[in-house]
């Protein structure tokens, strides 16, 4: 994975926060709700988002609403992977679903703009901090790897017809 | 299944995979039923639109399905409306059964149907489904794009939770509901204090609480992070299904010895009026100890707090305390049809109506800021709902407060809120 610079947020981010449930009613369009993203949290963030940045959060992560555009706005954006002390369980299987990599661990330190290099495998992860300490990340169970090698739930689906 | 004791969450699952699991295991489960919303639906519709080129594929059980037009209305704008006639152009062409606009709650019509039994896995593309808890049922939120998986092939996957034993013991108090003790626990739990968990309610304060008391501590499940909020099958859960169902089930319970996460201790007799203040729904404090603040707008409604006993007791209130307060807005927004029916011929609807309240067609209402009416900047709403969150009700410069039926009645009949509640 391509280094990435931290984006850090607190704790209990919830969805209604990452982006309002009165923008979903306009439009699903993640390029069109990715202006919104944040916006009632941070209203800058949205703006200052570059393609690459991850998203470093405190303990549950993208608690509240199952709405799916809370995961789909932060790819849209160009957001590649969300690292949490904690998530709410919704949002981390729809980040699964959705081949947005959603990373448990201890985020404690890690300071804004840090550069993050993150390595997935069989094993476990690890995200390396501004080319020093290595944090592990919660190993992921074993389909929600054959998911993520697939692209994700539908493009899974696409291959197997069922999952199981 | 093993001979090792079993939490009902493991059963459920164990069912539902068709092989014994354990918390832990990340499994394989054909759904018994699924409800998705005019929220969620159109998004599963666009995930399901890249399994295969060509036309949208058909839905694998279209018997278990169910679409419910609750999150949006005529005045949600063009755009919703749009995606809401998506939803039903599917559900047409594919004989799904569909709650239609006005008809209520999508969770409250399954649970109202019948369409929720014990035993049963029942997923909906909406986190309140943990209400389906209350049925002995193991119910849960999935995304748009599971509920994509659902119609696809009627599974879905889960990681089996473990369990956190809440038990109950003595009654509640006079004047105190379940939503002070769904508050009582947010507030001792946390945010986040049974995340991965499912909350397997027991004990013998069990008896003292109605269908609809469970059907709200299973909602509110989801407010600190549960998977699940299950309660047993009882004469109750029997009683309950007696008048709306004649299909088989096949109860769970517990086994002996099973083995749990923890076990929270609650007296319900202990239990006192509780508030949750702007912006979390564990800062919650005992609504006697609150600083007084004035209130704009009390809301009556949501799949929290939206059922026929709910307007009885703030209508008990209102009328002891002579009406609402001059300058505060009353929302009563019923969570199905059947109870609004129900409020309107038993005189209770024109009752609130005289009170100067706002009667508002069943749904999801000003609950999530999609439908209904929205409050203006700088308004304080008091309100039966289930969230707090900064701009949830669709303005984020109004605060929300979240109490139970007859405290948020007390805040209309006083304008305040807080200091000077009766203990």
């Amino acid at each position: 994975m391509n280094p990435g610079r931290a984006r850090v947020l607190g704790d209990d981010v919830n969805t209604d926060y990452i982006i309002s449930s009165r923008r979903k009613k306009d439009s699903l369009d993640p390029q069109v709700l990715r202006h919104y993203l944040l916006e009632d949290l941070a209203p800058a963030f949205a703006a200052s988002v570059q393609p690459g940045d991850i998203l470093v959060a405190g303990r549950n992560f993208g608690c509240g609403s199952a709405m799916e555009v809370a995961v789909t706005v932060v790819r849209g954006a160009g957001i590649q992977a969300v690292v949490a002390r904690s998530f709410a369980r919704t949002y981390w299987r729809n980040a699964v679903n959705n081949g947005l990599l959603a990373l448990t661990a201890d985020t404690h330190g890690i300071a804004e703009g840090a550069r993050l290099d993150i390595e997935v495998d069989g094993q476990g992860a690890r995200i390396r901090v501004d080319g020093g300490r290595i944090i592990e990340a919660e190993p992921l169970p074993e389909f929600v790897l054959a998911m993520r090698e697939a692209g994700g739930l539908l493009p899974y689906l696409r291959a197997h017809g069922r999952l199981m | 299944m093993t001979s090792r004791p079993a939490t009902m969450a493991e059963k459920l699952l164990s069912r539902a995979a068709g092989r014994p699991v354990r918390a832990g295991e990340v499994v394989v489960c054909e759904v018994d039923a699924a409800m998705g919303t005019d929220g969620s639906v159109p998004m599963a519709l666009d995930y399901l639109r890249q399994i295969s080129d060509g036309p949208l594929p058909a839905p694998a059980r279209r018997e278990k399905l169910f679409f419910a037009m609750d999150h949006y209305g005529g005045l949600s704008g063009e755009r919703a409306l749009a995606l809401q006639q998506t939803a039903r152009g599917y559900a047409r062409l594919h004989g799904i059964a569909l709650f239609e606009v006005g008809e209520g709650i999508g969770h409250q019509l399954m649970i109202e149907r019948g369409h929720v039994l014990p035993g049963r896995l029942v997923v909906a593309a909406d986190s309140h489904a943990v209400s389906y808890g209350a049925l002995n049922a193991f119910g849960t939120g999935i995304g748009s794009s599971d509920f994509a998986g659902v119609l696809a092939c009627g599974q879905v996957w889960l990681k089996v939770p473990a369990s956190l034993r809440v038990e109950l013991t003595g009654q509640l108090r006079a004047g105190v509901s379940a939503k002070d003790v769904a508050l009582t626990l947010a507030r001792r739990l946390g945010a986040d204090g049974a995340g991965y968990l499912a909350l397997e309610f027991g004990g013998p304060g069990l008896a003292h609480l109605d269908m609809d008391d469970r059907i709200l501590l299973a909602n509110m499940s989801v407010e600190m992070g549960a998977k699940a909020g299950l309660f047993p099958f009882d004469a109750c859960t029997r009683a309950f299904l007696a008048q709306r169902t004649a299909d088989d089930f096949q109860p769970v319970a517990a086994d002996e010895g099973a083995g749990y996460s923890g076990t929270l201790a609650l007296d319900l007799g202990d239990v006192v009026p509780q508030v949750a203040l702007p912006h979390r729904v564990d800062n919650v404090q005992d609504l006697a100890g609150t600083a007084e603040v004035p209130v704009d707008l009390v809301y009556l409604g949501t799949c929290t707090g939206g059922r026929a006993k709910d307007y009885r007791e703030a209508l008990d209130v209102l009328r002891a305390g002579g009406g609402v307060a001059p300058g505060v807005t009353l929302v009563v927004t019923p969570a199905s049809e059947s109870i609004r029916a129900e409020l309107e011929q038993q005189g209770l609807l024109e009752e609130f109506r005289a009170f100067g309240a706002t009667v508002q067609a069943p749904g999801c209402g000003a609950c999530c800021g999609t439908c209904g009416s929205a409050p203006a900047g700088g308004v304080r709403v008091v309100s039966t709902a289930n969230r707090n969150f900064k701009g949830r009700m669709g303005n984020a410069q109004a605060e929300i407060f979240l109490a139970s039926p007859r405290s948020c009645a007390q805040a209309a009949v006083r304008g305040t809120l807080g200091a000077g509640e009766a203990a």
